[in-house]
């Protein structure tokens, strides 16, 4: 493919946030799946019901509690580390945006994209 | 219902819906949550949330595919998210404060808007006059690969693209959906970029104002696994069915159909709504 000078810098970082998504996808919907397995395998057969809402218990809310869930290989605990990843993989793609505009010494990119990285930090993080 | 039974058919319903919503380009989001309200009977917040998840999912799946291709303007994305992320956190608040009967209502709004918008004819409409002076400032302005090699593109109207993207934000984090007709319009209509630049853009920025809004839910709890978990991976087989497909014959025929079938959802979430509380 035939490429001017102007589009070739962006180019590696392309590939490489293209390919870190699709990881990240992999990843948790894998992850999703084996926790979805043990949860259908130990309650599959009680009866469904999400008709009226109740908050999810604390642990799994909070990263700190979810991690704990899963590594005893609870089901619940597992899907919600595996959305927790998901949730993951687009704000890594914003953290490495941040480092490849530094390497190409672009201040205003770094400064806009650090703004973003916060909101989503705040989110994940906040309270 | 046991909990194996209602698995399976949630997963089921969520394939169907991600492969129409990737035919259609309106995303498996803005059914799956009529679908598991109206069909399913489950709490809006519970569905919000799974559905949210089911966008992060999907978007960057897609995405991988349109960033490689060259399609994606990285730098509209990354400055315009600053507009969505904002908006999401908004959305995201008045999720957990408004009654659910008003979030069916505005869903319902929301979904009849997205149904008139795709089913219009796009009509290009590039920025061919001088780009935004901010858009300089900004180096938005670029490339894209066409058969005919790379062409130029410029931007125009950033502020009001800024604008439109808090929108399509607050819609987002609101209702658990991607919201990328807004983003969309807001790049075709008031940027005016080229077609194929505006949606893998906006599906570029899709997972990332979800994110803003995705933890902050998995906090208060709208996010349950159980329920989750055969909806996401519904809803990515679903639309990576629908991707391959995408230039199939029988597309015209489908979106037709799902035209038909979210106008039905439209207005059952409308009535839900206002039989459920407001009219009370």
């Amino acid at each position: 493919m035939s490429k001017t000078g102007q589009g070739l810098p962006n180019h590696e970082m392309e590939i490489f946030i293209g390919n870190l998504l699709r990881t990240g996808v992999i990843l948790a919907a894998a992850t999703v799946f084996l926790g979805g397995m043990i949860y259908l395998v130990c309650h599959g057969f009680t009866t469904a019901d999400y008709r009226v809402f109740q908050h999810e218990p604390s642990y799994l809310c909070s990263i700190r509690g979810i991690i704990g869930n899963a590594f005893s290989f609870h089901g619940r605990g597992l899907i919600q580390l595996g959305l927790l990843l998901l949730i993951a993989t687009p704000i890594t793609r914003v953290a490495l945006s941040i480092y490849i505009f530094a390497r190409k010494r672009d201040t205003l990119y770094v400064i806009i994209t650090l703004i973003v990285f916060s909101i989503l930090m705040y989110s994940l993080l906040g309270r | 219902m046991s909990i194996l039974v209602f698995t399976i058919l949630i997963w089921l319903g969520s394939i169907a819906a991600g492969f129409l919503g990737s035919l259609t380009g309106l995303g498996g989001g803005i059914v799956i949550v009529p679908l598991l309200t109206i069909v399913f009977g489950v709490d809006i917040r519970y569905a919000i949330g799974a559905s949210l998840v089911s966008v992060i999912a999907t978007s960057s799946g897609a995405a991988a595919a349109y960033v490689k291709e060259g399609f994606s303007n990285i730098r509209i994305g990354m400055f315009l998210e600053i507009a969505t992320t904002v908006g999401a956190l908004v959305g995201a608040f008045l999720a957990l404060r408004l009654p659910t009967p008003i979030i069916a209502v505005i869903f319902g709004l929301v979904l009849l808007h997205s149904a008139y918008v795709s089913s219009r004819p796009r009509n290009e409409n590039l920025c061919l006059d001088r780009p935004d002076p901010l858009a300089t400032i900004l180096k938005m302005n670029g490339t894209y690969p066409t058969p005919e090699g790379l062409e130029a593109y410029n931007v125009c109207s950033v502020p009001s693209g800024f604008s439109f993207m808090f929108i399509a934000g607050i819609a987002s984090g609101l209702l658990g959906i991607g919201s990328g007709t807004v983003k969309v319009l807001a790049m075709d209509q008031a940027m005016r970029l080229p077609f194929k630049v505006s949606t893998a853009t906006s599906n570029f920025m899709i997972g990332v104002t979800a994110a803003a809004s995705a933890g902050i839910y998995l906090n208060k709890g709208y996010i349950d696994p159980g329920l989750t978990m055969p909806v996401m991976l519904g809803v990515l087989l679903g639309s990576s069915l629908g991707a391959r497909h995408l230039f199939g014959a029988e597309t015209k025929k489908l979106r037709a159909i799902f035209g038909v079938v979210i106008f039905i959802l439209a207005i059952e979430m409308i009535y839900s709504g206002l039989k459920g509380g407001l009219l009370k």
